[in-house]
């Protein structure tokens, strides 16, 4: 039987990694795209491990806001993505050093 | 007391026609074949008054919620969405001409900073953090578009990646804060999550640990220290005029969200939040005020300034709710509110003296600006003179009534400490005065912008001016709006 810590472990486990993700990577910056998306989907996992174990749908009405909102916000950073590639020529994280001080 | 759905809607009738004129707005810049749309700028203009209109029209008495309780309505509201509103216009009005000016207009610009202004109204009216975080993902992404608007520039489009990356990190991490409260307390409306918290007395680690997000994505959204590492490079690398805009109309719907989550939803936990926000704002403060100083660039010391200033509106939060006499953050409210006025006219000033072939963003192109330009080296010498507080600018009073409120909640150290900084940070603002009034100027600083832009930052310095002398009736207002 699954209980709701095991949710609520395995949600922290992915929010983990993708903070990490974010604050470790220097490659690429979809890499950061993907970690941005998993860091929300984590978050949808708590919420509906929430809303079953509590029997409350307010929770699940909010993973549909939040997948919706992540929808957007993907196709806004890849549109930022392309306008920076256009422009620099690279996507690089350690490039993106001429603003500093 | 249950309304049908369609009386609700009374409640909501300026979001709602802020979203049609929005929509009007991008239908007409389709269409509109003019180089400079005129029509486009107009009519943002016009929806930006009507949205002001309809708020007084419906400015309620008391507390009003609607949309089971995730919507709410109330002096406060009326004051912050009329000052969201304002700002916008004169941040469209310096757009407008800055970006003409430049070859660089699109109509795009409006509509999206129209939306932007929709998700600020929805973030001060938020009453449940579903709302609060739908607002706020409406402003933001708004915002990440604006700050890529230019798609020439390298340092715009890096300014908004950095934006999108931690805005979004932000977001994932008040989100997970708003997760572990919703399953602790079962509900998502910040008054019913007041109520379960101050309901059960048991353990409250885990009420903590949700907590800690929901303050980090505040301080983020803020500019706090250690999370305004955004901040600085994206002020200086977006074009000015959005920078313009990201420094005056989303500190309010900032402020709004901070007193929404904490005051109303967590003060059961005040003892808790009031610890963390008092590491926020001393950080704050040092860092900013002391970072500023090295800072080359107007716009980038402009932006820790901000963090500075971010640093002092949190102290205006920490006393919270008091059982007897209500909300007593009336000082963060005044402070957010001069806070806008003098950034408007600070970065104002930079559109001012810049030109089509030259951004007028280094310190050093400030360099004897007095001896050409007397009356706007004089307004600059207001707006400076009134961010470093120095009375009788509107600034002075600001500051004045956030202490007065710290010393009151009994935190003297932290009163003396502010004051400190203030007294640090009035170097940098100082300099620019400095170099305006006693310095021989390298270049020959000729104003090329229009009537409309010079009228609007006179009136600008003159407002900091004014209300600095007569700060009784703004001060009035903020503490009359939170009563009841």
């Amino acid at each position: 039987m699954i209980e709701l810590s095991d949710v609520l472990v395995l949600a922290a486990l992915l929010f983990c990694i993708s903070v990490a993700g974010i604050f470790i990577n220097r490659k690429n910056v979809i890499i950061l795209l993907m970690c941005i998306e998993l860091m929300l989907l984590s978050v949808n996992l708590n919420f509906i491990g929430f809303s079953h174990f509590l029997g409350d749908i307010h929770g699940q009405v909010f993973v549909f806001f939040i997948l919706t909102v992540a929808a957007a916000e993907a196709a806004i950073g890849l549109a930022i993505l392309v306008v920076l590639f256009r422009n620099r020529n690279t996507i690089n994280v350690v490039d993106l050093d001429t603003l500093k001080g | 007391m249950m309304m049908p759905i369609t009386a609700e809607m009374m409640f909501v009738v300026p979001e709602l026609a802020l979203l049609v004129l929005a929509c009007l707005v991008l239908l007409c810049d389709v269409f509109s074949t003019s180089e400079n749309k005129p029509l486009t700028y107009w009519l943002a203009q016009v929806s930006l008054v009507v949205v002001i209109v309809l708020v007084i029209c419906f400015n309620p008495e008391e507390r009003i919620s609607v949309f089971h309780n995730h919507f709410i309505l109330d002096p406060l509201s009326t004051v912050l969405k009329v000052t969201v509103c304002a700002a916008s216009l004169v941040v469209f009005l310096f757009s407008y001409h800055y970006f003409k000016a430049r070859g660089q207009l699109q109509g795009e610009y409006f509509v999206i900073g129209l939306f932007a202004v929709l998700g600020m109204l929805v973030m001060i009216s938020a009453y449940s953090m579903l709302s609060v975080y739908l607002g706020l993902e409406l402003m933001s992404l708004s915002l990440y578009a604006l700050v890529a608007m230019n798609r020439e520039s390298g340092t715009a489009s890096e300014a908004a990646m950095k934006y999108f990356v931690l805005g979004a990190l932000a977001s994932g991490l008040l989100l997970y804060g708003i997760s572990i409260l919703y399953g602790i307390s079962g509900t998502l409306v910040l008054p019913e999550l007041a109520g379960y918290i101050s309901s059960h007395t048991g353990s409250r680690i885990a009420l903590t640990f949700g907590l800690v997000f929901v303050v980090v994505g505040i301080a983020f959204k803020l500019g706090a220290v250690p999370f305004h590492t955004w901040l600085p490079d994206v002020y200086e690398g977006s074009p000015t005029a959005v920078t313009l805009f990201l420094a005056s109309a989303p500190k309010v719907a900032a402020f709004a969200m901070a007193v929404r989550l904490l005051v109303d939803g967590l003060q059961p936990l005040h003892v808790d939040w009031q610890g963390m926000l008092i590491i926020l704002s001393v950080l704050s403060m040092a860092a900013g005020n002391i970072i500023a100083i090295s800072q080359t660039n107007i716009k980038r010391m402009l932006a820790y300034s901000a963090i500075a200033h971010a640093g002092f509106l949190i102290l205006g939060i920490l006393p919270g709710l008091d059982a007897g006499a209500g909300a007593t953050y009336a000082a963060a409210l005044f402070y957010v509110i001069s806070y806008v006025i003098m950034s408007l006219g600070a970065f104002g000033f930079i559109i001012l003296s810049g030109s089509a072939d030259h951004e007028a963003d280094q310190l050093t192109d400030f360099k004897g600006f007095a001896e050409f330009n007397p009356w706007f080296a004089f307004i600059m010498l207001v707006f400076m003179f009134s961010l470093a507080g120095v009375p009788p600018f509107l600034g002075f009073w600001a500051k004045w009534f956030v202490i007065k409120e710290v010393i009151a909640i009994g935190h003297i150290w932290l009163a003396i400490l502010a004051v400190i900084f203030s007294v640090v940070g009035a170097y940098y603002y100082l300099r620019i005065v400095k170099l305006m009034y006693f310095d021989q100027p390298d270049t020959m600083p000729a104003i090329v912008a229009g009537r409309q832009v010079r009228l609007m930052i006179s009136f600008n310095g003159l407002a900091v001016l004014v209300l600095g002398f007569v700060p009784g009736e703004l001060i009035r207002i903020c503490t009359t709006v939170l009563m009841g």
